[in-house]
């Protein structure tokens, strides 16, 4: 299990992936060996899984995020495996989530401008099978991002 | 805005997966020079469209076995400060993302927790007590997947064509 200065690393390795092992040591008040140690045994664990570049797609010029809140149609057996695998082929689907409760799936949609955005979700999403109601939200902020856990 | 060709796209995503690769072993693969691959990666990063990186990490195997989406709507009776609920609730160490949304909800929240019990006890004691939180409404995460988006193919048709100036933005 971890103890306190495992912890310690990654509250800090959150806060700033891009590291390097000395600093980070320095910051958790640890040797780099000893940082390296355990950094490295957290990684053969699998608790720490790896680290993704994060992409701004309004800077890419995709300055519309939708939220698709989806209810399907739960008469047809596979409606959930069809659903995402047909919502997987669309470009612009950058994350799927299925849920328990009041909404089955969740897709996060870009689009470069409202007019694109219509394009797509009367071409690509409205014609996705098993559809039995969808609810929009469309983002203003991102007030908080960072995704951490609070270990 | 930035323009990207087919290597960026390639550059782009295969970051997005594997941050921590190098440029010479990313150039390798794409058939650049390590200084190309350099500049090319830090041409992303310097225009934004790389803003950061995160940490990938395992939270069933930290602990936390639950995460709970909550469309939060604010109480619109007293005059509600949005700034003080945004303070608020981003300081709950629990709530991983808020997004101020236009539709049904005011905010989206991302909620982690151990388990269902210790979930009720963040919704009771740190959400539903939040200045202006109003109607909540929860849903469980079973599975998650991420997709790269519009650079993930480059063969894509139509949308990738930049139309002249109808998306402002940077």
């Amino acid at each position: 299990m971890l103890d306190d200065i495992d912890r310690r690393i990654l509250r800090h390795l959150q806060a700033d992936p891009s590291l390097s092992t000395s600093e980070l040591a320095e910051r958790c008040r640890i040797t780099s060996g000893v940082c390296w140690r355990r950094i490295e045994k957290m990684e053969a664990s699998g608790i720490i899984q790896g680290q993704e570049a994060v992409i701004d797609w309004a800077a890419l010029g995709y300055a519309v995020e939708v939220s698709l809140r989806v209810t399907l149609d739960k008469t047809q057996a596979r409606a959930f495996d069809e659903f995402t695998a047909q919502a997987r082929k669309v470009p612009e689907v950058i994350e799927i989530q299925t849920f328990l409760g009041r909404v089955d799936v969740r897709l996060s949609v870009i689009a470069r401008d409202m007019s694109h955005y219509q394009q797509i979700y009367r071409d690509r999403i409205l014609t996705l099978p098993h559809i039995a109601d969808i609810e929009a939200l469309m983002h203003i902020a991102r007030v908080k991002r960072d995704e951490a856990l609070p270990v | 805005m930035i323009e990207l060709d087919d290597i960026d796209r390639k550059l782009l995503q295969a970051l997005a997966q594997d941050a921590t690769q190098s440029a010479g072993a990313l150039g390798r693969r794409f058939g650049l020079s390590q200084p190309a691959s350099w500049r090319r990666i830090k041409r992303l990063q310097d225009s934004g469209a790389i803003k950061g990186r995160r940490l990938r990490l395992n939270a069933e195997a930290l602990g936390f076995g639950v995460t709970v989406f909550l469309g939060v709507k604010l109480a619109r009776k007293g005059q509600v400060s949005l700034e003080d609920f945004e303070r608020a609730v981003s300081a709950i160490p629990e709530v991983q993302t808020v997004e101020h949304v236009l539709g049904l909800y005011d905010y989206r929240l991302r909620v982690v927790a151990r388990d269902l019990a210790d979930f009720e006890r963040v919704l009771r004691r740190r959400i539903m007590t939040l200045p202006g939180a109003g109607d909540v409404e929860a849903n469980v995460l079973l599975s998650e997947e991420r997709l790269p988006g519009p650079i993930g193919v480059s063969s894509a048709p139509g949308p990738e064509t930049p139309d002249g100036g109808s998306s402002a933005q940077r």
